[in-house]
């Protein structure tokens, strides 16, 4: 299979403390990737590096011919203002940005193609509304609106299913597994380890450093969750320069 | 009678015309803008490129006199860069923009102050200041006229982007890397409209024709597109009452323009239809669903 994504000993760090550390391995084109690890484990930051809003400080991250501009990405907690006056239609217009740019039209076929994102997620008829009268969970489906109508080839979620009830995520969750079906590589960063062991094929555990990446099943053992647990969260103000050279890398 | 009183002053005074077409120009280019400084959170801000102006105006005209040209060329250069140094210093350093500006704008004010008293002069800048929108001639109507339409024809162009950027900065950072180009730009566009708006209302008063009717637009209209609509409509009725009053009784002609836009805000703050004091007073009943 292609490798669509390769991290070579790849350090992110905020202030020089590494938030990602020796991070070396290949995504597949087409895979199904669940990032799992406790918070502070670099997963945000992982991604954040993936689509250039953080610069690695070593190391580096190759999308396989991908411009960064061709990655369609949610945030953890997407920083939108919501009580900018802006219609859920024109909101997730916006995903179209890559066609219509500054000032292409949007047509019947656009138009056609944000009723039928807007059916995907289930919000049908919310076209008029102000997106700061959604709730929680029609935001997030209105994320994956977006998302579906940027039609990218590599897709990150950074912990989509977060705060949102159980259909919902069931519904988010079959649209990202209707994504992986289509062919599109597809990279979620998750907390809930039976939901990963239940629906995502391949699992990255990390705790800053890599610790295991492969099968879901040979990765999310209960020793590898447990060192992933105890490797996190040091953080030592009067850390010496790292001179290390990358120990783990990817299962093959 | 009152008919005649409303009219009267245009058809018989050519400086009167000139006046409104003045203010019909910096309506339709600064309520907009107006808008946006709201939206975006940045209402006070124009206030500061206000007074960031002032210094390269005060230039100007020390160095050419009371020379239009000059005193627009030296407030849009002094405006410019410190909007531009402002701007950049916030996107690379994370420094918030509102302190960025601040200390951008005051360097700026104290640095005019100081070139002005190094250079001894006792300049009369009190047209700067409160500007004389019945003082408008051909050049200056022309230039006004020019900056609107350069104004509105950007804004389009920026529309999305700047649009995108006030909601999502992430998205739009992931999808397209205009979000620092056309915020710089409406950065621009908000100091040629300030610049603009000093001819006829004075530094210190442009900002009132772009941030009013922006506030007035935001109890009537839950959409940009409507908040736009109504903000220009809104600038030019008290632009034209603003006349009429000023043209009737002995206000001077700045501050009766304001007067009436703020008028208008407060009537707005207590009857706008979406909400407004009163109408959050008398809710209606809930609907079904």
């Amino acid at each position: 299979m292609a490798v669509q994504l390769q991290f070579r000993d790849l350090t992110l760090c905020y202030d020089r403390h590494p938030a990602v550390h020796h991070l070396t391995g290949d995504v597949a084109s087409g895979a199904l990737l669940a990032v799992v690890g406790p918070n502070g484990a670099g997963k945000s930051t992982l991604f954040r590096g993936l689509v250039g809003i953080l610069k690695p400080l070593s190391g580096l991250i190759s999308l396989g011919g991908l411009h960064t501009r061709d990655i369609a990405y949610l945030p953890q907690s997407a920083d939108i203002d919501r009580s900018f006056p802006l219609s859920v239609f024109d909101f997730v217009a916006s995903g179209l940005w890559r066609q219509i740019g500054f000032c292409g039209g949007i047509g019947k076929k656009e138009r056609a193609m944000i009723a039928q994102a807007l059916a995907a997620v289930g919000l049908t008829g919310f076209e008029n509304r102000g997106i700061g009268t959604l709730s929680g969970g029609q935001m997030q489906r209105l994320l994956f609106a977006r998302v579906l109508l940027q039609d990218a080839k590599l897709i990150v979620l950074d912990e989509p299913f977060n705060a949102i009830d159980a259909k919902t995520s069931a519904d988010l969750l079959a649209l990202t597994k209707r994504w992986h079906a289509e062919g599109r590589t597809v990279l979620a960063a998750l907390h809930d380890i039976e939901l990963v062991r239940a629906q995502f094929p391949e699992t990255l555990l990390l705790a800053r450093e890599p610790v295991a990446w492969g099968a879901t099943a040979d990765v999310l053992t209960a020793e590898h969750l447990e060192e992933a647990r105890r490797m996190c969260e040091a953080f030592d103000d009067d850390a010496a320069a790292c001179v290390a050279p990358s120990v783990r890398s990817q299962a093959a | 009678m009152i008919v005649q009183a409303l009219i009267a002053p245009f058809t018989e005074f050519e400086f009167m015309r000139r006046a409104l077409a003045a203010v019909i120009a910096l309506s339709l280019a600064g309520a907009p803008i107006g808008v946006f400084l709201m939206l975006r959170r940045m209402s006070l801000v124009g206030d500061a490129m206000a007074h960031a102006i002032l210094p390269g105006a005060a230039i100007g005209f020390l160095l050419s006199g009371l020379n239009l040209f000059a005193m627009t060329t030296g407030g849009l250069i002094a405006g410019f860069a410190v909007a531009i140094l402002a701007g950049l210093v916030a996107r690379s350093t994370g420094l918030k923009e509102d302190a960025s500006l601040a200390t951008f704008y005051l360097a700026s004010l104290a640095v005019g102050v100081t070139i002005v008293s190094v250079k001894g002069t006792n300049i009369d800048l009190l047209h700067v200041l409160f500007g004389n929108i019945l003082a408008m001639d051909d050049p200056t109507l022309l230039m006004i006229a020019t900056n609107a339409t350069i104004t509105l024809l950007v804004l389009a162009v920026i529309y999305r982007p700047l649009v995108i950027e006030s909601v999502d900065p992430v998205f739009l950072r992931t999808v397209s890397s205009a979000g620092a180009p056309s915020h710089l730009v409406f950065l621009a566009l908000v100091v040629i409209n300030l610049v603009n708006g000093f001819q006829a209302l004075g530094t210190l008063l442009a900002v009132g024709l772009m941030i009013l009717p922006a506030g007035i637009a935001r109890f009537w209209s839950r959409d940009v597109t409507g908040m736009i609509c109504i903000a220009v409509a809104s600038a030019i009725l008290s632009g034209y009452a603003g006349l009429v009053l000023s043209f009737q009784t002995r206000i001077p002609s700045g501050p009766a323009i304001i007067l009436v836009a703020a008028g208008l805000y407060v009537g707005s703050v207590l009857f706008g239809s979406t909400g407004g004091l009163v109408r959050q007073l008398i809710p209606g009943r809930h609907l079904q669903a």
